[in-house]
């Protein structure tokens, strides 16, 4: 059986990869998939954890995954949303260029 | 005793509360006001007659004279009593005073006609009615000046006394200006106001002294008077540096100084003459019934001191009867060579007074007393005489020069250059100018010849005669010098009042003006009537008791009212001894006087020529026409002086000391407040600025975090996560394993 260390080593690998991707990639929409990626391994520790964990009847890990899931596609729907309303207005999805609240 | 004494406060009350309704309520009405006037002096009259003629028939009024407080004002150590005295001595003020104002007053209220001076386009509203545009506030002025000299004669105490005789000073000064727009008359106000202010000054000092040496500090009469005071003020002595001398000398001649003042003696004389620019009853007033009478009256008051002074020998009465004596021939002199109408009489009367101020440093109480009396009557009448002739004189000129012609055009005639004076054609009150008269004014002509007679002591029949040789008689036996220095001063009088006649109302008219006079209003007229019966009856109740026939008739009722009086308040009474030479001496100058002034000037002066007198006497007419210089003396003299004493005054002020001062003060303000900006400025500015701009240096570092980059956020939330989870997420953690 695959250890529970694996899983956890799978998330946090895809979550650091969606971290680098958020922090570092310009172009919005790959920042939002950068989220996905962070918010999936989020994902995989919840599930990993409800399966190696003392109360597999009770399903809170996998309710949790699927909110999350749920609020994810949300998020994406409306970030989508705003950055294509900014590509509109700007005529860019770069986010270094996006800095309308610079001090 | 009498219950109407009581009265005698309410004496001075309604003059000053016709002056105050005048004022505030009527002064748009001007026969209203001058009725209201005359209603408060005529009120005076009668309470003061009832007092007066109550107190000639009660016998103890004279050794329990009447002093009641009617309040006390408290001071510092002693209390000071206001209230009212009765005696023989204000008795008889009371009897003259009230009479001559309300004559004055309704003489006034027909005197009071639009002034020439004017223009009746400037007001044309009084020029319809006919009257001064001023009226009714003449009117309110003479009531209060009334209020003055009631409240004088009735008061008790010096202080009251003073207050009193200082509003009578301010009337003066107001009235004598009363047609201010003329220059002379606002210059005159003036100087009477600042001649009298160095006798008031001096009299105000001499009241302090006597305050201070009294023994009890107090100012009211009674206390004054009583033996032990008198006795301690004549036996004290007091150092002057250079010598000692008593108390009541000092004080004698302070009081001396206000009198001065007051009555117009030499030298501060000057203003009497000038304030002649009043209107003419106002000079009546001044100088017969009130203000001039008030300075005599001063000395009758304080006489207990002045007759301590006396028998002391001390100087200071020599001094008053030297300068009664002075005066009243410097004054007669000058007399004789004025042509102003009122002029003539306004010498006339300082040189009267001089007798009065001369019988008092002799002693003579009663007879000062009496020709007080006697010559307020007859020189009211004079005045008011000469009043009614510049009238006629107007009246003549206006008819002789037609109707409705410009007044400021008449005024503007070229003066007539003489070696006697020059002489102004127009000018109503110059006698060259008339002439005549007696047949178009008979009734001021006769009365004023009654007043001129009675004036110049005509022996017998008039008042005057009889009060000037009473004065003459103690003067015969107490110092030869005095009597022959008012001897002298009669027979000039006579013959200035004979010369002033003769010029006025005898022979022909020389100009227009006197042929067309016509005599003034019953308002003016009446009271001239009334006033000459005393200035010829009024002799009688002072004829000496040892005068041949007329002397047992008579029998001195004055001297018997006034003697026991005196002895109550220590006065030495005088009884000379009925001797024939002073009174041929004064029957001769009062005689030949008027004969050489009849011979002189009784076939009148033909116009165009000069003075007879002035041919006859040259250089030393001129100096008494000049009235000896004085007024230019004093111009070149304490004018100048205290004109280089004010601008010397004005430069320390405004050029060498004060103003430098107040401006050098004013640049170190200025200097040190720039100081005081600038430390702002540099220091409190300044750091304040520092810490601002240090937080705008603050800002901008910080305004680099705030670049707008979603990511540069993240990375920041990242690390500063990261700095938790090892600061406090991992010992934590640790902790637990």
């Amino acid at each position: 059986m695959v250890p529970l260390q694996a899983y956890l080593t799978l998330a946090a690998f895809i979550f650091s990869c969606g971290l680098y991707g958020a922090l570092a990639r310009r172009n919005a929409i790959a920042m939002l998939m950068a989220v996905e990626l962070m918010l999936n391994a989020v994902n995989i520790n919840l599930v990993a954890f409800w399966r190696y964990g003392p109360n597999r009847e009770d399903l809170a890990g996998q309710t949790f995954a699927i909110f999350v899931i749920a609020v994810a596609a949300a998020e994406v729907a409306v970030g989508l949303a705003l950055v294509i309303a900014i590509y509109r207005s700007r005529k860019t999805v770069y986010l270094d260029e996006i800095d309308l609240l610079q001090g | 005793m009498n219950p109407i004494f009581d009265l005698t406060w309410l004496v001075p009350l309604p003059p000053a509360v016709a002056c105050a309704l005048i004022i505030l309520v009527t002064n748009r009405n001007k026969s209203l006001s001058s009725a209201i006037a005359i209603a408060g002096v005529v009120v005076s009259l009668i309470i003061g007659w009832a007092v007066a003629f109550s107190a000639f028939v009660d016998h103890d009024l004279a050794h329990h004279p009447v002093n009641t407080t009617l309040f006390s004002i408290p001071t510092g150590l002693t209390d000071i009593d206001v209230g009212y005295a009765l005696d023989p001595a204000n008795a008889l003020m009371l009897f003259m005073v009230p009479f001559l104002l309300v004559m004055i007053f309704i003489y006034a209220r027909g005197y009071m006609t639009f002034p020439h001076h004017l223009k009746a386009v400037d007001f044309p509203e009084a020029h319809a009615e006919g009257k001064d545009p001023r009226y009714s506030r003449f009117m309110a002025y003479i009531s209060l000046f009334a209020v003055g000299m009631l409240g004088l004669v009735t008061s008790n105490n010096l202080i009251t006394f003073f207050v009193f005789w200082e509003i009578m000073g301010l009337c003066s000064y107001l009235l004598i200006g009363f047609w201010f727009e003329k220059e002379s008359a606002k210059k005159a106000a003036f100087k009477a106001f600042v001649t009298t202010r160095i006798g008031d000054a001096l009299l105000f000092i001499g009241m302090m002294v006597l305050y201070i040496v009294s023994e009890p500090s107090s100012l009211s009469f009674a206390d004054l008077f009583s033996e032990d005071n008198l006795y301690e003020l004549g036996r004290t002595y007091a150092n002057l540096g250079f010598r000692e001398v008593t108390w009541v000398s000092i004080i004698t001649f302070l009081i001396l100084c206000g009198t001065i003042g007051k009555s117009a003696q030499f030298p501060l004389h000057v203003w009497l003459p000038d304030a002649m620019e009043g209107p003419t009853p106002v000079s009546a007033m001044i100088h017969a019934a009130t203000m001039v009478s008030a300075g005599v009256f001063l000395l009758i008051r304080m006489y207990p001191l002045f007759d301590r002074a006396l028998h002391l020998t001390s100087t200071s009465m020599y001094l008053v009867a030297g300068v009664g004596a002075f005066t009243a021939l410097f004054a007669a002199t000058i007399a004789m060579a004025q042509w102003d109408v009122k002029r003539v009489l306004a010498y006339s009367t300082i040189s009267q007074l001089g007798y009065m101020v001369a019988a008092l440093g002799i002693g003579a109480y009663v007879a000062a007393l009496f020709h007080l009396l006697t010559h307020a009557f007859f020189k009211a009448l004079l005045f008011l005489g000469s009043g009614s002739v510049i009238h006629g004189m107007e009246h003549g000129h206006e008819h002789a020069h037609g109707h409705g012609h410009d007044d400021a055009d008449d005024h503007a005639s070229e003066l007539i250059q003489r070696p006697d004076g020059s002489l102004d054609p127009n000018d109503p009150q110059d006698m060259r100018n008339m002439g005549g008269l007696l047949r178009k004014m008979p009734v001021t002509g006769w009365t004023f010849i009654i007043g001129g007679l009675a004036l110049s002591g005509f022996p017998i029949i008039t008042a005057g005669f009889w009060s000037k040789d009473e004065i003459l008689a103690v003067a015969f036996e107490e110092n030869s010098l005095v009597f022959l220095a008012l001897a002298i001063a009669a027979f000039c009088t006579a013959f200035y009042t004979m010369r002033q006649m003769a010029l006025t109302f005898f022979n022909r008219g020389r100009t227009e003006a006197a042929d067309h006079a016509s005599e003034s209003t019953r308002s003016m007229t009446v009271p001239l009537i009334l006033i000459s019966f005393f200035a010829i009856t009024l002799g009688w109740i002072g004829i000496p008791a040892a005068f041949p026939v007329l002397g047992p008739i008579g029998n001195n009722w004055l001297g018997h009212f006034l003697e026991p009086f005196m002895e109550v308040i220590y006065i030495h009474v005088l009884h000379p001894e009925f001797n024939f030479v002073p009174l041929l001496v004064s029957v001769a100058v009062a005689l030949g006087g008027l004969g050489l002034g009849w011979l002189v000037y009784g076939k009148g002066l033909p116009p165009g020529e000069t003075d007879p007198m002035y041919r006859a006497m040259g250089p030393i007419w001129q100096i008494f026409h000049r009235k000896y210089f004085i007024d230019e003396l004093y111009d070149a003299t304490v004018v100048r002086l205290s004109n280089f004493v004010s601008s010397f005054c004005a430069s320390i002020d405004a050029r060498w000391i004060i103003d430098p001062l107040v401006n050098l003060v004013g640049k170190a303000g200025v200097w040190l407040s720039a100081l005081a900006a600038a430390a702002d400025h540099l220091l409190v500015d300044g750091l304040v600025n520092l810490t601002a701009n240090f937080m705008r240096w603050c800002g901008g570092v910080l305004t680099h975090l705030q670049d707008g980059k979603v990511q540069a956020y993240l990375v920041i939330a990242m690390m500063v996560l990261g700095i938790w989870v090892v600061l406090v997420g991992m010992p934590i953690v640790l902790t637990l394993v």
